[in-house]
């Protein structure tokens, strides 16, 4: 299949597929409540209408307010075509990727807060100061767990990166991950993301005067990042790489919904936290991240 | 009671004649109202009458260990009068409503600006308190909000995410009512009586009739008086249950919230049970109630109210049981007792600092003068208090109304009314699900009414969530916000 092609296909299938994601998380919740809830498909029915929606511009705002999420969507959708896809491997790959996939996200997130600042609201300042603050200790827990794949797999480009850890390791890691991707993606106990609560927002409160198409690239943004996540979740604990192709691409499918239940279901049945914890917990979820770094080591000597 | 002798005394929900409150010099009313606040009587009501020389002020004190009212005015002042409020915190909203009604100005008064003015002069256009400083930055919330609730404007003055200071700005609902009342009563002052606040319009109707019955010297038949602490109770219900649901949601905690809301249903439609309506309008008159609660409907209401208390008790369970909502309200939002006492909380919010504050135990009027209820106490004046508080008296509501419905009263439900008695004063406090509603009426000498002052709960309480902001984190201000759940259009009026 020439290289394109490919390309091509990939990035169908990550611009498609993931606004199913959010859909699957509120109707879990929805579930769990005893509520009917929104359609599975209602970002697909939101970011349509969004689309074809004009924008409000703000008389303060430059044009960065309509560049940063044009930036902040290609650099999300860029990282997410440098991931490989288990047995059907990445598209392209080469020695340190891995880096640019977290340089892609930060560069991500520096347009969301950008945007924010444009407009010169209080509410949205605050937004992106708790953004940027919760960020440093969420993006330790990154490195440290692309750290433990590289010491185990010997190799830092990411289509070779995935190999399984040993039974612990990988536990340990998989809970690091998933706390890091609660985080990331502005899911409780760290944000909520149904709140209309302007004050208690972190990631909501720094889009609420974006309107239109911008609007929509940011909520699809938000849904490719936590495919993203996902994704990089399933690879990091299950040997999945060493099945056959479509075996393998059918067992991502599954844990990817996995994931996506288990995001539901916390968000169900906990509260989100106070501010002055978060930090806490992001250290609880670098420390294990970190774990399974030593564990490494250890085997490695 | 040496001390209370300068105060005319009298009985929650009972009538005196105008010439019989004791009149003093205002810098001697100032005085002697200070010194009852000292000893411990709490400021109930304070408000001015135009007089042909100026304006009469009145004070109306509780002395809640006595189970007794105190009434007092001065002579006709016009001008200005030394103010309360540097010694006695709790008169500070009031002073501020003289001053804009009446145009006393109340001499050393730290923060005069208007309470509820429209346009030009309304309180979110006058200078608002700053802190100065190069990390300070202030956040103005409202007064159009993000969820479909009153207008209200709210200025924080914050150092990073920690509140140092904020103040509320609010009246951008204020309709008139108590100038409306004048001359009354009209054909349609008991319907703006039951919507001064929406919420409370059980507590509120009860206390304009309690005022005018007492005014004509009625006494409500015992039956009557059953169904309206009954209604009072399925009020409180629905409320603290809808509230409880409100701050499982601002925490993002579903299973309290999505079930309490459909409880909070469940209660509503029990008043609508009891009068057709769900919020308890057209229940009360003067003279008693316009609905009976025949046997069938007596018994239905029982086995109702037995399955959603069952609904609320599991839902509660669930809220106290999850260790990550604890954690969000303990010591968050705290008022200390000292505060508390010197802002005059009232209701809820006064019994979760530890204060035993309730109408109801303190000056029984009406059906609670033979059956009451254990007060609901907690003592950490924080969200969990609150919350705490609230969930208890959903506990002890369902058990009074269970006690009271199992032995019904037999009787009529109204009797006749005869018109106000002229030169008269009546006051009458209700314990709403709020906290106390103070209304107290004055007749000029045809009967008609010549003053009507509604103080609805929150006027004392705002001042309450104010002081709970300073030192949490501007997040935790929605959660405390809810833990009150204040009225604008109560306060506004």
């Amino acid at each position: 299949m020439p290289l394109y092609i490919d390309i091509v296909l990939r990035l169908l299938l990550w611009l498609l597929l993931a606004p199913l994601l959010p859909g699957i998380i509120n109707k879990v919740k929805a579930w769990v409540a005893g509520r009917q809830g929104p359609p599975v498909l209602q970002l697909y029915y939101d970011l349509a209408r969004l689309w074809r929606k004009s924008v409000v511009l703000s008389t303060l705002a430059s044009p960065g307010f309509i560049i940063a999420p044009a930036v902040a969507w290609t650099a999300v959708v860029a990282a997410a075509l440098l991931l490989p896809l288990a047995g059907a491997g990445a598209a392209f790959s080469f020695d340190g990727d891995v880096l640019l996939l977290i340089y892609f996200l930060a560069l991500a997130r520096f347009c969301t807060a950008w945007g924010a600042m444009e407009t010169g609201s209080a509410f949205e300042g605050m937004g992106a100061a708790r953004e940027v603050s919760f960020a440093v200790l969420a993006e330790i827990g990154i490195i440290t767990a692309v750290l433990t794949l590289v010491v185990q797999s010997g190799s830092i480009a990411l289509s070779s990166m995935f190999e399984p850890l040993p039974g612990p390791g990988a536990a340990l890691l998989a809970v690091g991950l998933f706390i890091i991707l609660l985080a990331e993606n502005c899911r409780v106990p760290f944000d909520d993301p149904n709140t209309h609560l302007e004050l208690t927002m972190i990631h909501e409160v720094m889009v609420l005067d974006h309107s239109g198409p911008p609007l929509a690239m940011i909520l699809h943004g938000a849904a490719v990042k936590l495919m993203l996540f996902c994704i990089f979740l399933a690879q990091a604990v299950l040997p999945l790489s060493e099945l056959p192709l479509l075996i393998s691409v059918a067992a991502l499918a599954g844990s990817v919904l996995l994931i996506t239940v288990a995001v539901g279901l916390v968000e169900s049945l906990t509260a989100r936290l106070a501010f002055k914890r978060v930090p806490l917990l992001l250290t609880i979820g670098f420390l294990f991240c970190l774990f399974p770094l030593i564990l490494t080591w250890m085997g490695e000597s | 009671m040496n001390t209370l002798a300068p105060f005319f005394l009298l009985t929650n929900a009972s009538r005196i004649s105008w010439a019989s409150v004791p009149v003093f010099s205002v810098t001697k009313l100032v005085r002697l109202t200070s010194e009852m606040l000292q000893s411990g009587a709490r400021l109930c009501s304070w408000f001015g009458v135009p007089d042909q020389d100026g304006t009469i002020l009145v004070a109306v004190l509780a002395l809640d260990a006595e189970s007794i009212l105190g009434v007092a005015r001065s002579e006709p002042v016009s001008g200005s009068y030394p103010s309360l409020t540097p010694a006695h915190p709790q008169a500070h909203l009031f002073e501020r409503e003289v001053w804009e009604q009446h145009g006393l100005v109340p001499v050393g008064h730290p923060w005069l600006k208007p309470v509820r003015h429209t346009c030009d002069n309304a309180p979110a256009n006058a200078p608002f308190f700053r802190v100065d400083g190069g990390e300070v930055h202030e956040v103005a919330v409202g007064p159009v909000h993000a969820g479909v609730i009153e207008p209200g404007h709210f200025r924080f003055q914050c150092a990073g995410e920690d509140v140092l200071h904020l103040e509320i700005a609010l009246g951008y609902q204020h309709r008139g009512i108590e100038e409306a009342l004048a001359g009354g009563p009209h054909p349609a002052t008991m319907h703006q009586m039951e919507t001064i606040a929406g919420d409370t319009t059980i507590a509120h109707a009860t206390a304009y009739a309690s005022v005018l019955e007492a005014l004509g010297g009625a006494e409500v038949p015992l039956r009557a008086q059953w169904l309206r602490a009954i209604a009072l109770e399925l009020e409180r219900l629905a409320n603290h249950t809808g509230d409880m649901g409100a701050l499982a949601l601002d925490v993002a905690f579903l299973p309290t919230s999505a079930a309490c809301g459909k409880i909070r249903g469940d209660f509503l439609n029990l008043t609508a049970l009891l009068c057709g309506n769900r919020f308890g309008r057209g229940l009360i008159r003067p003279g008693g109630c316009m609905h009976d609660l025949e046997e069938k409907r007596l018994l239905t209401l029982i086995e109702k109210l037995k399955t959603h208390m069952g609904d609320v008790e599991q839902a509660m369970a669930w809220f106290w049981d999850a260790a990550s909502v604890r954690v969000r309200f303990r010591n968050v939002g705290v008022v200390y007792p000292s505060q508390a006492t010197d802002i005059g909380l009232v209701g809820p919010a006064a019994r979760a600092c530890g204060l035993v504050r309730d109408v109801r135990f303190d000056h029984p009027a009406g059906w609670h003068r033979f059956s009451q209820t254990p007060v609901a106490v907690w003592p950490s004046g924080d969200i969990f208090a609150r919350a705490r508080v609230r969930s208890l008296e959903i506990q002890r509501s369902g058990r009074y109304l269970f006690e009271q419905l199992e032995a019904p009263v037999d009787g009529e439900i109204q009797t006749p009314v005869p018109a106000p008695l002229p030169e008269s004063m009546a006051v009458a406090l209700v314990e709403g699900w709020r906290g106390e509603v103070c209304h107290v009426a004055l007749t000029d000498h045809y009967g008609r009414l010549r003053r009507y002052k509604i103080t609805d709960p929150s006027f004392h309480n705002w001042t309450g969530l104010a002081l709970a902001l300073r030192g949490t984190a501007i997040s935790d201000f929605p959660i405390c916000n809810k833990s009150f759940n204040l009225s604008y259009c109560g306060f506004d009026l």
